[in-house]
């Protein structure tokens, strides 16, 4: 059975059918792109993945477990983390904070213990500061941690929100357009880094990107959304030499 | 990783070290000044209502500062609070008759009437964002202050009696009357000193800070930074909000008891909006989330009318003006520039310090 069963997936916001159809089978452990021109759904079906929007019809399992109806923090617990196209960071937070906020549902202790520090809020705060410097050291920001988080440069913002996203030990990785607004070698740089999270945490991951040459270049298998549908699944070398896609991506 | 967490370890412990010596070195320093006799009897009169201005502005800052949401009712927590307070040390006069510890008794009565006050308006208010907030929370203040203005409390051997709108019950013999309508509360016993202020202050700062500084603190915070994020990584961000509005209300309803103890009449009107707007002046010009901010601030503003009683008409317009002028200061582009420089230096370093690892 797939990790993840998206099953004819829809949404309308009132007349406008932003995505339909959508049926999408995930593997564990495998790296899968959602590619498509500007506007086709793919940020959408994200949102509805992570309960940000709940879908007007179609079904949304993990593990066989239904994701549909579920609130985004609870779907979080469930094991989907996911970044934001615009990046979302917890601005005024240090970088440490930012990843040890991650870990929030990972290393806990009790409102009693947060008001008096008493109990094992020192043992426990101590792990999540070796937990949270152990991810930024994989994405080489350990050197910024106590940096307010608003005043790192683009890429390590970038970087971060992944490892923020990791913090919560997924099962799943939602990645929005990751390599955005990155030059072709900090994009080079990422791809790796992608590839290096996925074999290190065991995590499987899907990423929204519209330049199809580089996802072409990381993912196993991509899908293909235009105008909110499907318009073709498979090997990033079928998806590519598929006329349709063409077409979709650079007009007739 | 150790010069790491000793830096952060060192600029929370400076934050938490700064927050107590302020207090304490005040503290300090009004006694030996009132040993001196250096202290006019206005100003001592005022020592009081300073602690409890100032618990308002740390427990204030917890919602507007690191909640991020705006109240303008926070006054009526402090209503709830200071008349709690009131008829818990009316209740356990006989009971417990060491003044300190009635008093300490009171307060965590009071904090619990604010916090169950901060339920019944949190959970439907923080559903709101912003401006609806603001106005709602308004709202509750004034609520708060007209049921308390039509509220009669007695009590006599048969135990509380209590109606709204009109009294309706009679008090046996040796019977007390403690809440009475409009006229408010009579007679009250000063229990309130200024040390009992300054502990107050000091329990408080013990726990904003360790709240501040801790897993559920930093969920209120990433809440307030970005609350789609905050969902995003498993943050259920309607139960913060709410533990951080009741936390904040708790403790305005303590500072509320310790000022309703230091005089011998407390009417409603006295926690009105012009309150809740005095403690919010408080926090912005100490600095959203800046917790030894608002005690600098709360002190100063608190003061300063009183200072200024020389000037005697031009009291009011100096008052205004000097708030101004601090307006100006905290948006002044010399500020501005000094932040964006600080900011810029650590964009900088971060761009080395990524460099030289690339590079090595």
């Amino acid at each position: 059975m797939a990790m993840l069963e998206v099953t004819s997936l829809g949404i309308s916001f009132g007349g406008l059918r932003a995505v339909d159809e959508l049926s999408m089978k995930i593997e564990k452990g495998g790296l899968v792109g959602l590619i498509g021109p500007n506007g086709a759904g793919k940020t959408t079906a994200f949102n509805m993945l992570t309960g940000v929007y709940r879908p007007t019809d179609g079904g949304i399992r993990l593990d066989g477990q239904n994701l549909i109806g579920k609130k985004p923090h609870e779907i979080c617990k469930l094991g989907v983390a996911r970044t934001f196209q615009n990046i979302r960071l917890f601005s005024q937070l240090s970088v440490l904070d930012n990843v040890k906020t991650g870990l929030h549902n990972q290393i806990t202790y009790s409102f009693a213990e947060s008001m008096f520090h008493l109990g094992s809020y020192r043992k426990k705060e101590k792990q999540m500061d070796e937990k949270a410097m152990e991810l930024l050291r994989v994405f080489d920001l350990d050197g910024v941690a106590d940096y307010k988080a608003a005043n790192l440069p683009y890429g390590k913002q970038r970087k971060l929100e992944i490892a923020r996203a990791l913090a919560t030990n997924p099962k799943l990785l939602l990645l929005d357009e990751p390599a955005a607004g990155m030059n072709p070698n900090e994009t080079e740089e990422l791809m790796e880094t992608i590839e290096i999270v996925r074999k290190r945490f065991g995590v499987t991951v899907l990423l929204i990107e519209h330049d199809m040459k580089l996802v072409s270049g990381i993912c196993e298998y991509l899908y293909v959304l235009n105008f909110g549908r499907l318009l073709a699944e498979g090997t990033p070398k079928e998806v590519l030499s598929n006329p349709e896609v063409v077409k979709a991506y650079l007009g007739e | 990783m150790n010069k790491l967490k000793s830096y952060a370890a060192s600029k929370r412990g400076r934050d938490t070290l700064l927050c107590f010596g302020i207090v304490i070195i005040a503290y300090i320093i009004v006694q030996a000044a009132i040993a001196g006799g250096g202290i006019s009897s206005q100003i001592k009169g005022l020592l009081v209502p300073i602690c409890a201005y100032v618990v308002m502005a740390i427990s204030l800052n917890l919602t507007v500062g690191i909640l991020g949401e705006l109240s303008l009712g926070h006054a009526g927590f402090m209503s709830v609070g200071a008349f709690a307070g009131i008829v818990t040390t009316t209740c356990l006069a006989d009971a417990i008759p060491l003044a300190p510890l009635r008093l300490a008794v009171a307060m965590v009565v009071a904090g619990l009437f604010a916090a169950i006050a901060g339920v019944i308006v949190g959970v439907p208010v923080l559903r709101l964002k912003g401006d609806y907030l603001a106005i709602v929370t308004l709202a509750f203040g004034e609520i708060i202050k007209n049921i308390v203005n039509v509220m009669y409390l007695g009590l006599d051997d048969a135990g509380l009696h209590f109606s709204l709108v009109n009294q309706n019950f009679q008090l046996g013999d040796g019977g007390k009357m403690i809440i009475n309508g409009p006229i408010g509360v009579s007679g009250v016993t000063k229990l309130s000193t200024f040390t009992s202020g300054v502990v107050l202050i000091l329990v408080t700062l013990f726990f904003v800070l360790n709240f501040v500084n801790s897993r559920t603190g930093r969920a209120v915070m990433a809440v307030r930074d970005n609350k789609i994020a905050a969902d995003s990584i498993g943050i259920s961000t309607s139960h913060y909000k709410l533990l951080a509005f009741v936390v904040s209300a708790a403790f305005a309803g303590m500072a509320g008891t310790l000022y309703a103890m230091n005089f011998s009449t407390v009417t409603a009107a006295k926690f009105d909006f012009n309150t809740s707007i005095l403690v919010l002046v408080f926090v912005v010009l100490g600095g959203l989330g800046n917790i030894w901010g608002s005690i600098i601030a709360a002190t100063l503003l608190t003061l300063l009318p009183e200072l200024l009683r020389g000037l005697s008409n031009y009291r009011m317009l100096i008052y205004a003006i000097l708030l101004i002028a601090m307006m100006l200061f905290n948006n002044s582009s010399f500020k501005v520039r000094l932040l964006e420089k600080r900011a810029m230096r650590q964009m900088e370093k971060a761009e080395k310090a990524g460099g030289k690892k690339e590079g090595a």
